[in-house]
């Protein structure tokens, strides 16, 4: 399995979303921000970090990438898509996901170790884990509130697109608890929180993200 | 009309506003004797500002050879580059080479806290950068007044945030560092930016410019009018009406931190192809000391045009060009075949880089400025052959009297458990978090230990597992009660926090934060500190590899607590056996204290929280019994015998069971001996707290005995309790002292 | 060459955690009746003459502003 991880200017993570491809048995392709290149590859990560510095707002520079017009068009045939952080962001901008993410609520960037709750285990990120089931990803972040619209809410909840809640508090004033979500199709995925940081508990809370990638792994396996 | 050599030598009785500059009488004159003519106003810029304390270290100079003096062959055979360099270089093994250095930049984040913080960590990252290295993380000791000063309010948010702000985005874990409050820091906070890289040893970069004909290439950011300050005295004498029009810019340097990943990642890029010769990067004084220094390192001299420095205000001259603190700027010497693949690079990552000048023969550094020269100095008189002071040094006339009044007589409380929770909650020990919470320490995978851990442990190597850990440490109150043992207290316990972590101490940096070095007393404490840090470095047989000075943090008369912080790095071959300092891996463990306990209060956090007392002597520090100690958890850790440690610092025995319960959310039943008080709150040196498994006892006491290490069974781990138990004394629940530790900083700060 | 200014401020119904912080300084800092405050943006921007008000509106709802958050205006002004 092939999975693209893209680097834009300011990019933090790519190099953490890597490692946690290759911890699924992946082989983990660098894309780079200026190409209109996918290299061929099975699946995206858009990582998290600072593209663009947040200039403007987080991710909005970015996702007018030469690589992310090729993203959207994958991700609109079905190719899975995974945003963390800033990838979310990006992927929110670029309108492959609904919402927008805005300054936490207590304003500080705040870096924790977080419990979420999958909701849905049907999306192409989530299959190896139960619904319901709590995890524990860091979650590290100055700009995760997310917001939406009282109809693309209910929305997001009557299809059970909430792909992760927070539990144990709200660490950033989203709505409705919302950690991530999905498409309609469920192969787009985003969360504000870090898989990619919890693959290992040498270095992370738990190896508790690993299961993201995994799930991956058997996603493409079955296609 | 831009003030020219050739202008200087016809006009040799101009005028210079050198005094203005900060230049002494006997400095100005020093520096025509230099030239054979008077300086000119770039010339009068850049020797001032490199002739500065700041740069120049004029006044420690005489005190810091003794670090040379102290540092012994076998001291520096791990080392591969050391004071003067950018940064300090030690070889780790297995090829790996590890760069670390912590510098101050205390002043402008008084001023500017926010920007202040987020330029100091820019500062040290580019230093540990123009070594050749990759970043890999950052460290913070930060110094403020009262904690509940509406002051320390308005800068202690914003350095957290400014620290946050820009290693945040730069990709780097904070991986430690300290919080300290005191009055006497309350005009002068202390802002210390550690930073730590690491590269293949064969891919260390210098600092100096060699090879005739060789390019001198500046790329990062554009330059600008931040931190001028003072510089701009000279403005009103080169330009007509323009200059009354200008805005006047404040000496605060402003970062993008943005612009420095992008030059991170463009540097290291530029690294691996092999494209570059020398490096610096500018930090203070600016051009000034970035061609300067490279030119003076070399064995040529240098031309450069000044004209061709990629601008972002209108209207700069020469010495504003070459004083300026912007920041995210580099400069690389690159050979002539190599120039184009280097702005390839460069282009690749939208950096801007412009070819500015040449190495050449000889020994001059001369620059001009749209053809005329500006500038025809010898490189070293600018970089290194500033002012020699010879500060007079007076041991102050109060020393004795403050020895001399001991907290022996101060009352201690009937309710020692009860003085456990507000000791815990006291502002100096309580938990950081507030402040920690605000820093990313997952990226880059590798942080294996954070605050509040003893140390910060990264992993340097993903195959072997080899990492390294690091700690800062400095106790301004011991140090004033006698700078010499201070010093030496503040390497142990640097020392010992890094052994508690399971690495081997191997190197040393250093952030010597005095009063004015006008004062007789300042300098007596700063020569003490160097005296003890320096000898106990060479009785622990590692080597102070680089480090920083600040001097002037005082305010009218007052000078801040003599505060030499002392960070130590140490190596571990395998970051999987690292020793946390949180007690729970198993229920039952026995819990020991290894060391002896005296009773010490001198400087104590005790005697300083409940009775606002400073005086008497600080603890002893033996640095033979730390290096002892420091091999035992060595080994305990090498062969799976201790499953967690904790150092005994500030607060004693008693904060160190309440946070390492916290820390590892797990309870304790502890008996300690007759003298409780002294038990819980001595701060003796030279002592750590470790949870042994029951089956590894006996072989761990074993060893101790016979490498003649006081140990003494101080409890269990006690997963059920959920509480700290004190025979004798009662029980604190763990929810009711965590409520108590974690509580305190939100109340003040939120 | 023409000035345009584009003000971007996030919708009503947006959670607005840096104005809110701004109102809740204001007594602290002992400023009373202020009652509320929104934080946007503030753009200015030097075009070309030939570049038309529909040009302007586009600049500003697909990059200046996130329609999904923000509110955006766009007006002319003296330069």
């Amino acid at each position: 399995m092939r999975v693209g991880v893209i680097t834009f200017p300011g990019t933090l993570d790519d190099v953490d979303a890597q490692r946690a491809v290759r911890y699924a048995d992946g082989e983990a392709v660098p894309l780079w921000h200026g190409d209109h290149d996918l290299k061929g590859v099975d699946a995206v990560i858009v990582p998290g970090g600072f593209s663009y510095g947040d200039y403007l707002r987080c991710g909005a520079i970015a996702r007018f990438a030469p690589v992310m017009q090729e993203v959207i068009e994958v991700a609109n045939k079905g190719m899975p898509v995974l945003g963390i952080c800033n990838g979310f962001q990006i992927l929110a901008e670029a309108h492959l996901l609904p919402g927008a993410l805005v300054r936490n609520h207590k304003l500080h960037f705040v870096c924790r170790d977080q419990w979420l709750k999958v909701e849905n285990n049907s999306t192409a990120w989530t299959t190896r884990y139960d619904k319901g089931a709590e995890i524990l990803v860091p979650l590290k972040s100055g700009e995760g509130g997310y917001q939406a619209d009282e109809e693309t809410l209910k929305e997001l909840e009557g299809e059970s697109r909430v792909a992760f809640r927070y539990v144990g508090g709200n660490p950033n004033g989203s709505r409705n608890d919302i950690a991530g979500i999905t498409n309609a199709r469920g192969n787009v995925v985003g969360l504000m929180p870090h898989p990619e940081h919890a693959i290992d508990a040498l270095t992370g809370p738990t190896d508790d993200g690993l299961g993201m990638f995994l799930s991956l792994l058997d996603t493409l396996v079955k296609a | 009309m831009i003030d020219t050599v050739k202008n200087a030598a016809a006009t040799p009785d101009q005028e210079q506003p050198y005094r203005e500059l900060g230049l002494k009488d006997d400095e100005y004159a020093r520096i025509r004797d230099i030239l054979k003519r008077r300086p000119t106003d770039a010339e009068l810029a850049m020797y001032s500002v490199m002739w500065s304390e700041h740069c120049s270290y004029k006044s420690s100079k005489v005190h810091l050879k003794y670090f040379g003096e102290t540092t012994t062959e076998e001291m520096r055979s791990k080392m591969l580059a050391g004071i003067g360099e950018n940064a300090g270089v030690v070889d780790i093994g297995d090829g790996w080479a590890v760069t670390f250095k912590v510098e101050s930049h205390n002043h402008p984040s008084y001023v500017e806290p926010y920007q202040g913080a987020a330029t100091g960590v820019g500062g040290i990252v580019r230093d540990i950068l123009a070594m050749g290295a990759r970043p890999l993380a950052v460290m913070d000791p930060l110094r403020f007044g009262r904690p509940d000063a509406p002051d320390t309010k308005r800068v202690l948010p914003g350095i957290v945030a400014g620290v946050g702000g820009y290693g945040n985005c730069l990709g780097l874990p904070n991986i430690g560092g300290e919080v300290v409050f005191d009055e006497s820091y309350q005009g002068n906070p202390l802002v210390n930016a550690l930073c730590v890289g690491a590269m293949r040893v064969e891919d260390l970069h210098l600092a100096h410019a060699s090879g005739t004909g060789n390019k001198v290439i500046l790329y990062g950011a554009r330059t600008g009018l931040d931190g001028i300050g003072g510089v701009s005295v000279l403005a009103s004498e080169t330009f007509d009406d323009s200059a009354g029009k200008r805005k006047k810019l404040p000496s605060v340097q402003v970062g993008d931190p943005f612009t420095e990943k992008v030059l991170i990642e463009c540097s290291l890029e530029l690294f691996e192809k092999g494209l570059v010769v020398g490096i610096q990067d500018l930090g203070g004084a600016g051009l000034s000391c970035a061609t300067s220094e490279l030119a003076s390192a070399g064995d040529g001299g240098m031309h450069v045009y000044l004209d061709r420095v990629p601008l972002r205000a209108t209207g700069m001259t020469p010495a504003e060009i070459l004083s300026s603190e912007s920041q995210e700027r580099m400069c690389a010497v690159v050979e002539p075949g190599n120039v184009e693949a280097f702005l390839e690079v460069c282009r690749k990552w939208d950096v801007i880089a412009t070819e500015i000048g040449e190495v050449t023969d000889g020994d001059r550094l001369v620059i001009t400025y749209h053809g005329e020269v500006v500038v025809d100095v010898p490189p070293r008189t600018v970089a290194h052959e500033g002012p020699v002071y010879h500060r007079p040094i007076e041991r102050p006339a109060d020393q004795d009297e403050l020895q001399a009044n001991t907290p022996d007589s101060l009352e201690r409380p009937d309710d020692l458990l009860e003085l456990i929770k507000v000791m815990a909650a006291s502002p100096n020990l309580a938990s950081r978090k507030w402040v920690t919470q605000q820093y990313d320490r997952y990226v880059r995978g590798g942080t294996v230990l954070a605050q509040p851990s003893d140390g910060g442990m990264i992993r340097i190597d993903e195959e072997t597992g080899r990492g390294v850990a690091l700690s800062t440490d400095c106790n301004g109150r011991y140090t004033k009660l006698d700078p010499y043992e201070g010093a030496r207290l503040a390497l142990a316990e640097a020392y010992r926090n890094v052994a508690a972590t399971g690495a081997t101490p191997v190197a040393v940096t250093n952030c010597l934060n005095f009063g004015s070095p006008e004062d007789p007393a300042v300098m007596w404490q700063f020569e003490q500190a160097v005296k003890g840090l320096a000898d106990g470095c060479a009785e622990l047989g590692i080597p102070v590899t680089g480090g920083n000075v600040s001097f002037y943090n005082q305010t009218g008369a007052t000078a801040i607590l003599p505060t030499p912080v002392v960070g130590v790095l140490g190596v571990i071959d395998d970051v999987r056996r690292r020793i946390p300092t949180g007690i729970g891996a198993e229920a039952g463990e026995t819990l020991l204290l290894l060391g002896e306990t005296k009773p010490e209060f001198g400087g104590s956090e005790w005697a300083h929280h409940v009775h606002g007392h400073l005086g008497g002597l600080p603890p002893k520090a033996d640095l033979k019994r730390e290096k002892l100690l420091g091999e035992v958890l060595v080994a305990g850790s090498r062969d799976g015998m201790v499953s967690a440690a904790h150092d005994l610092s500030e607060g004693g025995l008693a904060q160190a069971l309440v946070e390492t319960c916290l820390i590892g959310e797990t309870g304790a039943r502890v008996f300690l001996q007759d003298d409780l008080f002294t038990e819980l709150f001595s701060e003796s040196a030279g002592r750590v707290l470790v949870a042994v498994p029951r089956t590894e006892e006996q072989r761990f006491t074993d060893m101790c005995t016979a490498r003649r290490l006081p140990w003494r069974k101080v409890g269990v781990v006690d997963p059920e309790s959920k509480a700290l138990e004190i025979q004798d004394l009662g029980e604190l629940p763990l929810d009711e002292l965590r409520e108590a530790w974690e509580g305190t900083l939100p109340a003040l700060f939120d | 060459m023409a000035r345009v200014v584009v003000d971007v401020m996030p919708k009503p119904e947006i959670l607005d955690p840096q104005g809110q912080a701004v109102a809740n300084a204001l007594p602290r800092l002992g400023f009373a009746g202020v009652t509320a405050v929104r934080q946007g943006k503030h753009f200015e921007l030097e075009v070309a003459d030939d570049v038309d008000d529909a040009t302007l509106a586009k600049i500003a709802e697909s990059f200046l502003a996130n329609p999904v958050i923000e509110d955006w205006t766009v007006r002319r002004v003296e330069a």
